[in-house]
């Protein structure tokens, strides 16, 4: 640089103007541009810090192990008292039949649109797995009801109900991760089957699907996380209620996502004068509780599907 | 959406060993390939099914007199037709939408060109993580954050706005307060779809050939005349479907709406203003619960509305994907 300067300083000093002064103002857009972006992320980081903290602050204190073992049962005004076992309950069963509607649906899919799919009907499975992912869950939730009140009639309200419309939401999700995972399995590894004379099925059962396993439970947990904080299709498929049910196939069932709703919409309870054992704003508080219970479980899948994807990656080598 | 625009793997047809079609193992592999393209035929068929059984329950409202509507459904408002019932909250859907992607865009630019071009290769996978756990958090915590921490804060700025720039017909005040307005929801929307935006356009700025770059930077090109010059022409089509995919999810984004707007039914432009606006999902939410049988119906029918306007929005969106990753796949 040294002796570029000098070289320039001798012979041409027209150049070195150019080359200093004539930048200042392109070198101050680029300063700035570089602070707006860097800026731009800062801002994005605002709602997650504010919303971790907020959630956490608020909802921490109520978050004892009584209020995770019991129902609403018998709860009523400011009582201090009722938790979320119910509805703990309702979200993993509910999601656990989503997840098994799902799963086949979506690995065959995935299985088919890389083995198998060829022609028109694998290029318009794949746009329409897209187009898919964006159908809106109140749609999904308004669809499953729709299916359901034929055969049930009108005002159907059952967990299933809700697991099919949780099932729409996530098959594409499954077919999109479960596909990405068959791809990256080596070709190597088909051909080696196939020379020794594998057919074409079993060598993607036991030899694709096997390698790409870890993957495909990662793509799993993920879809499953994506769905289980999924409010608006379980409030119009599978309603509300305050005790425990554990059968998917009758009656209401209180999820998670709902009962956060559900405590926030009730709000403030107005305390009669002198009470000692009734507290204003117990619904906020059990919402607030219950909101960072349901952070807690989908950032407990995510874990747990990074350290999947982290020890059990595919080893191609041996 | 890592596999956005990107060319699927190419791969060299291999044939399966062949074996004689009387072979009971090949019965196996039939029923095995079968079974695959019927789940494959399985995800067009409830597409479908969506659509049909949707208008199936929406047809009785569809086929009522405004009068039968206003007699048989509690809520239903007087003297209008289905349409004049949808009309209101399909523009509060998208005046909400519209207000999201505008705050969105913008940002997810900044945060993708952030991640993409000037943090440390390093730190991109945790960078990008980051981002991702915006999208992880279910809807409705994004409503109860809305309303205790946002719109509290959000406040004094919206007064100032209906302040100072109240001649502007959006701004005009005065500012409801609470905020329950759909300036309010336009915010924690774009919040909510800063993930999926700035995921897609994160993945196409890194697809930016290299050679493009660095021929920029050889010319002399400072960093972001490199962006401008290289990155953002070559990612624009990338953008325009990001942005769609966003407008997609702003649509039919229902808890927070819910939570946070005081629902209203007019046309206004007056974003600060309370009790003005509703979208069609929060409005389902709300009602759908205790609605009647022609009540439900009416509500699917302005589901219906939303289902065909979120698909034709995603449909767009993943033509100019598939568009775009045809003209990019030598690359």
């Amino acid at each position: 640089m040294a002796v570029l300067e000098q070289s320039t300083a001798v012979h041409r000093p027209t150049t070195r103007e150019l080359l200093t002064q004539g930048d200042v103002r392109r070198k101050l857009t680029n300063r700035v541009m570089t602070g707006v972006v860097g800026l731009a992320f800062l801002i994005a980081l605002i709602p997650l810090v504010s919303l971790s903290w907020t959630v956490v602050g608020k909802g921490v204190e109520r978050l004892t192990p009584y209020f995770l073992s019991v129902s609403m049962r018998g709860v009523f005004g400011g009582m201090d008292a009722g938790g979320i076992y119910h509805a703990i309950l309702g979200t993993l069963l509910i999601t656990g039949v989503a997840a098994v509607i799902s799963v086949p649906i979506g690995l065959m899919t995935a299985i088919y649109l890389v083995e198998y799919g060829r022609g028109p009907l694998a290029r318009s499975v794949t746009f329409f797995v897209d187009v898919m992912t964006g159908i809106p869950s109140i749609v999904a939730g308004l669809f499953a009801y729709a299916l359901f009140a034929v055969f049930f009639g009108p005002g159907v309200r059952f967990g299933v109900v809700g697991s099919v419309a949780l099932s729409v939401l996530m098959i594409p999700i499954v077919v999109r991760s479960c596909e990405e995972m068959l791809r990256l399995v080596p070709n190597e590894l088909r051909e080696a089957a196939y020379a020794l004379g594998v057919p074409k099925w079993l060598a993607i059962l036991k030899v694709v699907v096997r390698t790409a396993l870890a993957g495909i439970v990662t793509g799993i947990m993920l879809a499953v996380a994506r769905v289980i904080g999924e409010t608006a299709p379980l409030l119009v498929t599978v309603g509300v209620i305050d005790s425990i049910n554990t059968n998917v196939f009758e009656g209401r069932m209180m999820t998670l996502p709902v009962y956060v709703y559900r405590q926030y919409y009730q709000g403030l309870v107005s305390c009669p004068e002198g009470a000692t054992d009734c507290i204003p704003t117990i619904n906020i508080d059990r919402a607030w509780a219950a909101a960072l219970t349901l952070i807690l479980i989908v950032m407990l899948l995510n874990l747990i599907a990074r350290l999947i994807t982290r020890y059990f990656a595919p080893r191609t080598r041996h | 959406m890592s596999s956005t625009g990107q060319p699927a793997l190419e791969r060299t047809e291999v044939a399966p060993p062949a074996r004689p079609p009387h072979s009971h193992r090949d019965v196996g592999g039939r029923i095995f390939a079968s079974t695959a393209s019927a789940a494959g035929t399985m995800i067009l068929v409830t597409l479908a099914a969506v659509a049909v059984f949707l208008v199936v329950r929406a047809w009785p409202a569809m086929t009522a007199t405004p009068q039968e509507l206003t007699e048989g459904i509690q809520w239903f408002p007087e003297r209008t037709t289905l349409l004049g019932f949808i009309g209101p909250m399909l523009f509060g859907t998208v005046l909400a939408a519209v207000i999201a992607l505008v705050i969105a865009v913008p940002l997810s630019i900044g945060i993708a060109l952030f991640i993409s071009h000037y943090a440390p290769r390093r730190a991109v996978p945790a960078l990008g993580y980051l981002v991702d756990l915006l999208a992880a958090i279910p809807s409705v915590v994004y409503g109860l954050w809305g309303v205790a921490w946002l719109a509290p804060r959000l406040l004094p700025v919206w007064q100032w706005l209906a302040e100072h720039l109240g001649f502007i017909p959006l701004f005009s005040g005065p500012a409801g307060d609470p905020p329950r307005v759909i300036m309010t929801v336009g915010v924690v929307l774009a919040v909510m779809i800063l993930p999926i935006i700035t995921a897609v356009a994160r993945e196409v700025f890194l697809q930016t050939p290299r050679l493009h770059e660095e021929a920029a930077l050889a010319l002399g090109a400072t960093r972001w005349e490199m962006i401008r010059m290289a990155v953002l022409p070559f990612g624009r089509s990338g953008l325009v479907s990001a942005a769609m995919l966003g407008l997609g999810r702003a649509l039919g984004e229902t808890m927070a709406v819910l939570m946070i707007l005081s629902p209203g039914f007019t046309y206004s432009f007056a974003l600060l203003r309370a009790g003005r606006h509703q979208t069609i999902a929060a409005d389902i939410a709300n009602q759908f619960p205790e609605a009647n049988p022609l009540g439900v119906s009416a509500l699917i029918a302005a589901g219906l509305a939303l289902f065909v306007i979120t698909l034709v929005v995603n449909m767009a969106a993943r033509w100019v994907v598939a568009r775009r990753s045809e003209y990019s796949g030598a690359n």
